[in-house]
């Protein structure tokens, strides 16, 4: 998106002017949507995004709220905005100095499901980052304990996914009960 | 005093605690590493009740889903009905009309009053504490049957409904009301009595479990755990939802973060929940429940069976690509549930099906915090921080 769907009159939004002046090369899109500013940030520099908007003295987005994910493989439009990457994280953070919300999306490619661990940053990222690899097989570089949280650890498959089926690949008609001889 | 690992001597036994145990209130499951009776190491485990909630939601249209909301937080279902319900109007774009929002502020009040009623006597009983529990039953005994005579269901509640709620409030419903929060301040003093100065409650509380306030924003805890670290926040204020602009209530907050200042933060919270529902019933205005567009709510029943198109809206809204249809787009709305922030990102496709639903519960980032509360303690804390976090297991693994 470039710069003319910015509104003229109102006065650009302080995290979008610091991201612009500091981190313009990441910046993919921006937007404002339902009052909260939604930015797009490129894969590379998602560490160095997030860490910036947490440390910046006068941003001070110190909790991060949730980390998940999209599978955007059945959302054409999504897909061509951002060159068919075909996950998106979705990271929300909030800040407690300036009570507002901020939400930072960062797409990823199929072929490379990497993205770089917060959890230096914020030690609750740690389960939100275990889910979201559990749901989506989103890999989280730098993670310092990246298993399964939800579904048991030898279950096969990212059921968040849009091609695995709702009803399952037939875990529930394999599944091994210990047969004992009553 | 020495502390427990100051104790320790070398020898280190592992200790499962759950996921079928007494204390855990659900199926949580801690592995203990323990020498003698300190904690060298707590490691929680979730997903014993994962149930596919989110991946459900890319299946059920936005008002089914209100059922399944029922069954994240099963202590306080009506606050998981409003929360879910407020994301898919600001998707939608809608503001419900004025009563409708009082409606759902006395729910919500009262549900958080439910909600930390059973926090309360559970976690009393699990630390031996046991007519604490028989009081706080009796007063959400009396929550229930409000419940039930409003919704029909005592837990599965399912009563909001995108664009309204399921009907209005039943005839004396302002007086059973009334009659409870005048009564309820009294009924929680003799808790007071038996707890708040109790030297046994003091001795295995005070001081049990402490996080601070950078720890507990960096762990991403929410609710009376958060304001149990001295931070003052509160979505309620901070980010008024519905009408809670027009309410006044106060957001106590502890000084420790410790178990017995969650445990006052909590006390305290209730008596500010009964102040929130005095206010909506002196001035819930009359007036409709539920917007009037035909495409979001039901009409009434008399119009469905008396003319031809309340028939045809009744059908439309329930059919599959003619009822509600949020634009494009994606929105993350956050409510404060008696747990802390409970937020629902919905990713609309323009369907009548969301594209992605994502429950962000607040317990499933208490629990993660447990072993930086635990470690270095007494294992019989254990139980003592489990229960003074609240975690719930339904909406944990949702």
């Amino acid at each position: 998106m470039s710069e003319e769907n910015q509104v003229e009159e109102q006065p650009k939004p302080l995290v979008l002017e610091k991201l612009e002046a500091n981190h313009a090369d990441a910046l993919l899109a921006q937007d404002e949507s339902r009052g909260t500013i939604v930015v797009v940030i490129h894969k590379e520099q998602a560490y160095a995004v997030l860490e910036y908007l947490k440390t910046d003295p006068e941003l001070a987005y110190t909790f991060l709220v949730d980390v998940t994910a999209v599978d955007n493989s059945q959302m054409e439009s999504e897909l061509m905005q951002f060159d068919y990457a075909r996950f998106m994280v979705v990271y929300q953070l909030y800040s407690y100095q300036g009570q507002c919300r901020l939400r930072v999306k960062v797409p990823v490619h199929e072929n490379d499901l990497s993205v770089a661990s917060v959890t230096e940053l914020w030690q609750g990222a740690n389960w939100l980052e275990r889910e979201t690899y559990d749901m989506f097989g989103i890999n989280f570089e730098g993670h310092p304990d990246l298993r399964r949280i939800l579904m048991p650890d030898d279950f096969e498959g990212y059921p968040l996914r849009k091609d695995y089926p709702l009803r399952g690949r037939g875990e529930r008609e394999s599944f091994n009960f210990d047969k004992q001889n009553v | 005093m020495q502390s427990g690992l100051e104790r320790a001597t070398g020898e280190k036994m592992v200790l499962n605690f759950g996921p079928q145990h007494p204390a855990t209130h659900g199926t949580l499951r801690i592995v203990l590493e323990l020498d003698g009776e300190s904690v060298l190491k707590a490691t929680p485990h979730a997903g014993y009740l994962h149930t596919g909630f989110e991946k459900l939601g890319e299946h059920l249209d936005y008002n089914q889903y209100i059922v399944v909301t029922d069954r994240m937080n099963y202590l306080s279902p009506l606050s998981n009905n409003f929360g879910y319900v407020l994301a898919v109007e600001q998707l939608l774009g809608i503001e419900v009309t004025k009563r409708c929002q009082y409606i759902r502020i006395l729910m919500a009040e009262l549900s958080r009053l439910a909600d930390h009623l059973l926090w309360l006597g559970t976690a009393a009983l699990d630390l031996g504490a046991f007519s604490v529990f028989l009081y706080s039953f009796r007063e959400r005994e009396k929550l229930y049957s409000i419940f039930e005579k409003t919704t029909g269901a005592r837990l599965t509640t399912s009563y909001t409904r995108v664009g309204g709620v399921l009907r209005d409030l039943y005839d004396g419903c302002e007086e059973d009301v009334r009659q409870f929060v005048t009564n309820f301040p009294k009924a929680l003093k003799e808790t007071h009595t038996l707890l708040t100065k109790n030297r046994i409650w003091m001795d295995r509380t005070k001081g049990v479990g402490p996080i601070s306030a950078d720890d507990a924003i960096s762990y991403g805890l929410t609710g009376p755990c958060l304001r149990a670290t001295g931070v003052a926040h509160d979505i309620r204020k901070a980010e008024p939802y519905s009408s809670y602009d027009e309410v006044t209530f106060d957001v106590p907050v502890g000084t420790n973060g410790d178990a017995y200042d969650r445990y006052l933060v909590r006390m305290e919270e209730m008596i500010q929940s009964c102040g929130i529902v005095t206010q909506v019933l002196d001035n819930i205005p009359d007036g409709p429940v539920n917007v009037e567009d035909n495409k979001i709510t039901m009409p009434d029943k008399s119009d469905a069976y008396g003319h031809i198109e309340g028939l045809i809206h009744h059908f439309k809204v329930v059919m599959d690509g003619h009822g509600v249809q949020p634009p494009k787009g994606d929105h993350y709305c956050a409510t404060e549930s008696p747990n802390g922030e409970l937020g629902f990102y919905i990713v609309s496709d323009g369907s009548g099906t969301a594209y992605r639903i994502r429950i962000r519960p607040p317990s499933f980032l208490h629990f993660q915090a447990l072993p930086h509360m635990l470690e270095g303690g007494m294992v019989s804390d254990t139980v003592a921080v489990l229960g003074s976090l609240n975690v719930i297991a339904g909406e944990l693994d949702r």
